[in-house]
């Protein structure tokens, strides 16, 4: 069953064409890697798909339903939630209240003491078991990421949107990053994934979309295109095709 | 329910105060109570947003005008309920036209809006009625006015005190420190705004319409003196915006000291309310209340260090 999919969609911004008819779909339960050399446009699907970004032309539908002409709350209403390229923490609030704006605001809003049993379960989930107390702010690059996982599950998304959320993660870190990742998919999540890691990439993802200058040059099972000679040429120039 | 008994009780020893007090110190009463509820309900909005508004006056103003303009023609309630609903309708109106603007352009646009309306007010007294000031002739003695003041204080202390506990409380502050973020969150930031930045305006409309017998001459360059908009924010700045009691608490010291200022330096005294604008800005960003718990903290660290 396809859950999410992008149709010819397009964005432009003046003279620039970031995304240029970028089409694919997203069965349920799929976790598909978007993959491209800097600049391709990887991002800025992304944010069209959350309604940060309106699209210039296409449409992006969810489970059937048009969502490319809604504002990104009530995309996010309707099951889909991200984290961002660079961190975006509510520095002002504490980890709880982190995860709690995210709980209180969903289309069945959960608060009081309900939300409370639920802020404890969304942040052990992550590794950030007892923390919900300590302001957002003081929290190290690694604990702010999954900080801002656990928001974004807290909507108990169908779709989540991952923006490079392995991306300056140590080695020990990655591993438990990806084991996190693993766990969301065995939850059932979708999950479309902006990654640089190619790993993480190969260990995660049954599919992958590569994009190169807002154009998809490659659609289709990890290995075979991450073996795509016109992908290596798009990553590594022309000399490694 | 310690501290809403400690509240109630302050509230009925406040109520009893023009029993034993002098013209004066009643007059200060008043003042300190209408400025404590302007700087409350201007911190509701503008604490959590960090939406500098200086509109306050704006709306003080229509609440006073409302009362002149009515008071020989309708019942005292009444009046007080229309000078509500101008307030409430300006309010969206300005709302809708605004809270897409963020940072200094909403700072400029509802300070240039407060000039917009003195201006529209001087131009119809001035062309149709012909007139520049009215008398308010209402049988309200000083006490009654310290009295309603008072009800609106506690009233919008508790509006305030809902707010922060409630679920727009925290889509407020989730919005004034990421938009995006709160979009994505499924946070619907316009509508959140505009409901709070209108329980505002209503407020401080009222405190307008409450004290204008007390002018019995009102004139715009009176009750729209943009002087008012910039004291509410240095009050609230002072005590803290993000703290329940912090306007309140910011708005007792300035007032004073503004009277003190403006009875002994009258001359002078707007260019020394300047430079505390600036002293509290800089020294004292979060108030002084957060400032003292910084210092505390900062004091019982190191007292458990030694």
């Amino acid at each position: 069953m396809t859950l999410l999919s992008l149709h010819n969609v397009t964005k432009r911004f003046g003279g620039l064409t970031a995304v240029n008819g970028l089409t694919f779909d997203l069965a349920a339960g799929e976790t598909v890697g978007l993959l491209g050399p800097n600049g391709s446009g990887k991002t800025t699907a992304l944010n069209m798909i959350s309604g940060y970004l309106p699209v210039s032309d296409g449409a992006i539908a969810l489970s059937g339903d048009t969502i490319s002409t809604l504002g990104p709350e009530r995309i996010a209403h309707r099951g889909v939630a991200r984290t961002f390229q660079l961190v975006r923490a509510l520095p002002s609030l504490s980890v709880g209240e982190n995860v709690l704006a995210a709980l209180a605001f969903r289309k069945e809003p959960v608060w009081g003491k309900a939300a409370e049993a639920r802020i404890g379960a969304l942040l052990a989930d992550v590794g950030l078991a007892g923390r919900a107390d300590q302001p957002a702010d003081s929290l190290t690059y690694i604990d702010l990421k999954r900080m801002e996982l656990a928001r974004a599950l807290a909507s108990d998304p169908k779709l989540l949107l991952l923006d490079e959320w392995l991306a300056g993660l140590n080695p020990t870190e990655l591993r438990a990053g990806i084991d996190l990742i693993t766990s969301l998919r065995q939850r059932g999540i979708t999950i479309l994934l902006v990654e640089h890691v190619m790993d993480a990439v190969r260990a995660l993802c049954s599919r992958c979309v590569v994009m190169n200058a807002g154009t998809k040059i490659a659609d289709g099972p990890t290995s075979e295109v991450l073996a795509d000679p016109e992908v290596i040429r798009a990553y590594l120039g022309e000399d490694h095709a | 329910m310690m501290k809403l008994a400690l509240a109630l009780i302050a509230l009925v020893a406040l109520a009893f105060v023009p029993a034993f007090a002098g013209p004066y110190p009643l007059g200060l009463g008043i003042g300190i109570l209408g400025y404590g509820v302007l700087a409350t309900a201007w911190a509701m909005f503008s604490g959590p947003t960090r939406y500098i508004s200086l509109a306050t006056v704006a709306f003080f103003g229509l609440g006073a005008y409302t009362v002149a303009v009515l008071a020989d023609v309708l019942p005292y309630p009444l009046v007080l309920v229309v000078a509500a609903l101008v307030g409430l309708i300006v309010a969206l109106i300005v709302g809708l036209a605004t809270l897409r603007l963020a940072g200094i352009y909403f700072v400029i646009f509802t300070f240039g809006l407060t000039e917009l309306v003195r201006q529209l007010v001087t131009y119809y007294e001035v062309n149709v009625t012909r007139t520049l000031g009215r008398y308010v002739f209402l049988p309200l003695e000083p006490e009654h006015i310290y009295w309603q003041l008072l009800a609106l204080l506690a009233a919008t202390l508790a509006i305030a005190f809902w707010v922060r506990r409630s679920r727009i409380g925290l889509a407020l502050r989730v919005i004034g420190d990421d938009p995006v973020v709160a979009s994505h969150l499924g946070v619907r930031i316009t509508r959140t705004k505009l409901t709070l930045f209108s329980i505002s305006c209503v407020i401080m409309t009222l405190a307008g319409a409450i004290q204008a017998p007390r002018w019995t001459y009102i004139e715009p360059s009176i009750v729209f003196n943009p002087t008012t908009s910039f004291l509410v924010v240095i009050m609230a700045l002072l005590g803290g915006p993000n703290r329940l009691f912090g306007p309140l608490l910011g708005a007792v010291p300035l007032f004073l000291l503004f009277e003190w200022l403006s009875a002994n330096f009258p001359n002078h005294y707007s260019i020394i309310l300047g430079l505390l604008f600036i002293a509290i800005v800089f020294v004292l960003p979060n108030g002084v209340l957060a400032a003292g718990d910084s210092l505390w903290s900062r004091l019982t660290r190191k007292a458990v260090q030694s």
